[in-house]
This record gives C-alpha cells, structure tokens and sequence, in this order.
C-alpha cells in the first residue's frame, strides 16, 4: 500500500517529533502504532495523511501518486462532530466537500450509518447520542467516502471499558468484512493485541519504529481469552520494555 | 420580592421625612410622571430604541465582517486590532460632538456614536469563536480538499454562533447606553428627541419625577433587550444543537 521511508518530523520550535522511521504498511493490513504519549505516533499518522509534511523522507504510495480525495478515512480521539449537524449530515460532510449532492449521497451514507449500527440514529444530534455513538457516527463519516486507507488516532481511549471492548469488537469484524487498510494508534498494548494484524512498537520521543510484530491470534470475540492473545500481550511489553522502563 | 420591599421603603422615607419631590421623588411620583408625560416620554423612548436597534444592526454588521476578514488574513488583523481597541477605549462622550459635526444627519450621527461603542463585544467575541474552531474539524476539511469558503461557511462560522450570541447579547445593552451618551451630546446642542434630552430638559426645569421616569424607561428598555437577546440565544442554540 504505502512504504514510509526515513521520514523525520521536526516541527517550527525544533520539537523532534519522529525521527528516520520506516516501515512498510501492505494492503489489508491492521496496524497498530504503540508506543508511550509524546512518542509521535499521533504525528505520524498526520503524515499518513498528508496534514502536514515530513521535514525529511518521503511516503511513498504503491500507485505512485498521492492518494485523492476520499482515499483516506480519518478518525480522531474525539468524535469530532459537528454539534448543529445531525448524525446523517455528519457522514455526509466528506461527501459534501468532495461535491456531492445530498440526494446522490444519500445510498453511502444509508449504508455507512447501518455499517456502525446507527441507522435508526441519522436524524439525531451529537447531544443526543453517548460517547460511543457518537464514535460510531464519526467512524460512518471516515467510511463513507470508501477509502482505501482508514488512519485512526486513538479513537477509543476516551470511552468507558465496556464500550470500549464493544466497539473493538465491531471494528475488527469491519476490518475483516471490508478488506481495508488500517492503521491504528494506540497506547494500549491490550487494545493492540486484540486488533491488530501487526504491531509497531515505538519508542518514545523522538519516535522511532522499536520493533515491528506480527499478530496471528484468530478472529473469534472469544481470542481475548486466548493463550495467544495473552503470548502477543507479553511479547508487545517485552518489546516496550526495550524502549522505556516499565 | 427584594425590588418591592426596597420600593417600599424608598416611598416610606420619602413620605416620613417629607422629601420634597425635586430633591427625590418617590416611586409613586415617578409611576404617576411617567403616565402623566407619556406624551412626551413615549416618543423620546421610541425615538432612543430606534437609535439604539439600528446601532446594533450596523454594530453587527461591522463585527461579524470585521471578524470573518481577521480570521481570514493575518495582515487585516495586525492592521484592524489596534483601531478596533482604540475605538472601544476611546471615550464616546469625547468623540461624539466630533461625529455629531461631521454627519449631518443627527439621527445618523446618532446611530454612528452608538454603533461605536456597541460593535466591539460583537467583533471580538465572534474573533474568538472563529478562531476557537476545533483543530480536529479543521484538519477534517484540510482532509477532503475544503476551499476555504466551504471552511468559513460550513465550520468556522457555524462553530463561532454561540460566542456571535454572547457579544450580541452584551453590545445590545452598550448600544443603548452609546445612543443615550451621542442624545446627551446632542441634546445639549439643541437637537431635541430621545430619552437623553427628556433627562437633560427635565432637570433643568426642575422636574425631577419626570427626569426619574426617563431614567426608569431607559432601565426597563435595557432589561428587556438583554432578556430578548439572551431569549433569542437560547432559542438559536436549542434550534441548532437539538433538545
């Protein structure tokens, strides 16, 4: 899919935020980016997406050009919604800016609201809906341009646990029924084990790729309790430990 | 409860001691001044709300444009801030005869001075709300490719609402006080209409209940735009952010 190549960030007040990282992401894959808060991984992500500009190296896209518009879903921490838009006009926005009419809309953003479940949800208001809902409505709006690429920042560290695990749950089964790429942050190593098909471990600022782990523990809801599982959890903290004391 | 007993024991005072009515009026002198001059207060309460809606009109107008266009370029800020903080500090009541001189048409000149002292809440508070826009939401519309007209139109301004509210609210109430300063100035200079000049006219006949009244008309006038603009506030975010 991609491959980041020694890509540095230093931002305007000398801040190194991640230093010549490189790592290849394949289509399909699940990545998640673990590593303490301050590490980058946040910065990275917005390099992914082109949000800001790598101060030195280069992302370069299997295509070869830079993916257009609506090739990349993104998820922020917070819902981010727009709080005078209903759930449905939410999803439409990506749509909306890329000049699409309401009424041609309408069939994507049907489906990405049934996709995370809320499609009874389309008229109701941010201040309607809880946490979790309102990530839902967020990650709707992320798919419904179909991107290739969805990047997620953390999207799940200010829900309560049980909605936390629900909503990774259905995430994973997302990922899987749909093929797309993810990459995903996170600072938690249990969060990271459960979803990912890869995990990249990074150390603290400035960030660099501490080591890179594959994920093979199953699909079932029922590979949390799993020997692998819990085998992946101590290998990603003997990884972490390299990296920082913990 | 507070407002009656406090009444109560004004008119209580004024009867024991008998206080003679061009020194302080009672509560009761100044209701029956104000319905026995509602010939003349009336008017001049009209013709100050009149000042007053229209100033915050243009002081509206003039905020938000102000404000979008700070947003818009760095150089338009550095070149409008100082002015805009210079005009608020500027005492209106020293610059009034000055504008009253320079516009012919006193009701104009009025609205002019009024205008002045209202539209800095208005502008500085929609400024902050545009720039309050939430980063996340920006980087949102960066994602997708959003000119920047789409950006003001379908986020900063949206986002900015609830602070445009506020700063009506407050520049509604400056804009009454301002149209009441310019009438002052121009009052004295013999230009005669507005709740200014009956205050003005009133006390120099000694007619001190009707002065009270004038002054009673423009409290109430202030408390009900406050109440109806802060009305409209809720009224526009309830509508905006769903029950």
């Amino acid at each position: 899919m991609l491959a980041i190549r020694s890509v540095t960030k230093r931002f305007d007040d000398g801040t190194l935020a991640v230093e010549e990282v490189s790592a290849e992401i394949k289509s399909g894959e699940f990545v998640a980016l673990l590593g303490p808060s301050g590490c980058g991984k946040s910065t990275l992500l917005r390099l992914l997406a082109g949000l800001t500009a790598p101060s030195d190296g280069e992302i370069v896209w299997d295509a070869g050009a830079r993916p257009g518009l609506g090739d990349i879903g993104f998820v922020f921490q917070d819902a981010t919604l727009m709080p005078w838009a209903d759930a449905a006009e939410n999803v439409y926005l990506p749509l909306r800016l890329m000049g699409q009419r309401r009424a041609e809309a309408k069939a994507r953003i049907d489906a990405a609201l049934a996709q995370v479940g809320l499609a009874e949800f389309a008229e109701s208001r941010p201040k309607a809906l809880s946490g979790g809902m309102k990530m839902r409505v967020s990650i709707a709006r992320a798919l419904v341009s179909d991107p290739g690429l969805l990047l997620m920042d953390e999207p799940f560290a200010a829900l309560d646990e049980f909605t936390r695990h629900r909503l990774q749950g259905d995430l994973h089964r997302l990922w899987r029924q749909s093929g797309k790429t993810v990459v995903f942050v996170t600072h938690s190593i249990y969060e990271a084990a459960f979803l990912a098909s890869r995990v990249l471990v990074m150390s603290p600022r400035p960030g660099r790729i501490a080591a890179d782990i594959a994920a093979k523990i199953g699909d079932g809801p029922e590979r949390r309790d799993s020997a692998a599982y819990l085998a992946l959890v101590g290998e990603i903290t003997q990884a972490l430990r390299g990296v920082m004391a913990l | 409860m507070f407002g009656a007993v406090g009444l109560g024991l004004w008119q209580a005072t004024v009867w024991a001691l008998g206080v003679p009515p061009y020194v302080l009026p009672g509560p009761v002198a100044i209701v029956l001044a104000i319905f026995q001059d509602a010939g003349q207060l009336v008017p001049a309460l009209f013709s100050t709300l009149m000042v007053a809606i229209t100033a915050l009109l243009a002081a509206t107008g003039i905020g938000v444009a102000l404000a979008v266009a700070m947003a818009a370029s760095r150089l338009f800020r550095a070149a409008i801030q100082p002015w805009a903080v210079i005009l608020q500090v500027t005492p209106v009541v020293a610059i009034a005869p000055l504008i009253i001189l320079w516009v012919d048409q006193p009701f104009a000149a009025l609205v002019v001075c009024a205008t002045i002292v209202a539209f800095f809440p208005i502008l500085s508070n929609t400024a902050a709300g545009l720039a309050a826009t939430p980063p996340e939401l920006t980087d949102l519309f960066q994602l997708y490719g959003a000119s920047r007209a789409q950006s003001l139109f379908w986020l900063s301004l949206p986002s900015a609402v609830p602070n445009f509210l506020v700063g009506l609210r407050i520049s509604g109430t400056l804009a009454l006080v301002g149209a009441v300063v310019a009438e002052f100035v121009a009052g004295s200079g013999g230009f005669a209409s507005g709740l200014a000049y009956q205050i003005i006219e009133a006390s120099y006949r000694l007619e001190i209940p009707r002065m009270f009244a004038a002054l009673v008309l423009l409290g109430l006038s202030g408390i009900v735009i406050y109440a109806a603009l802060g009305g409209l506030e809720r009224l526009v975010l309830r509508r905006r952010d769903g029950a």
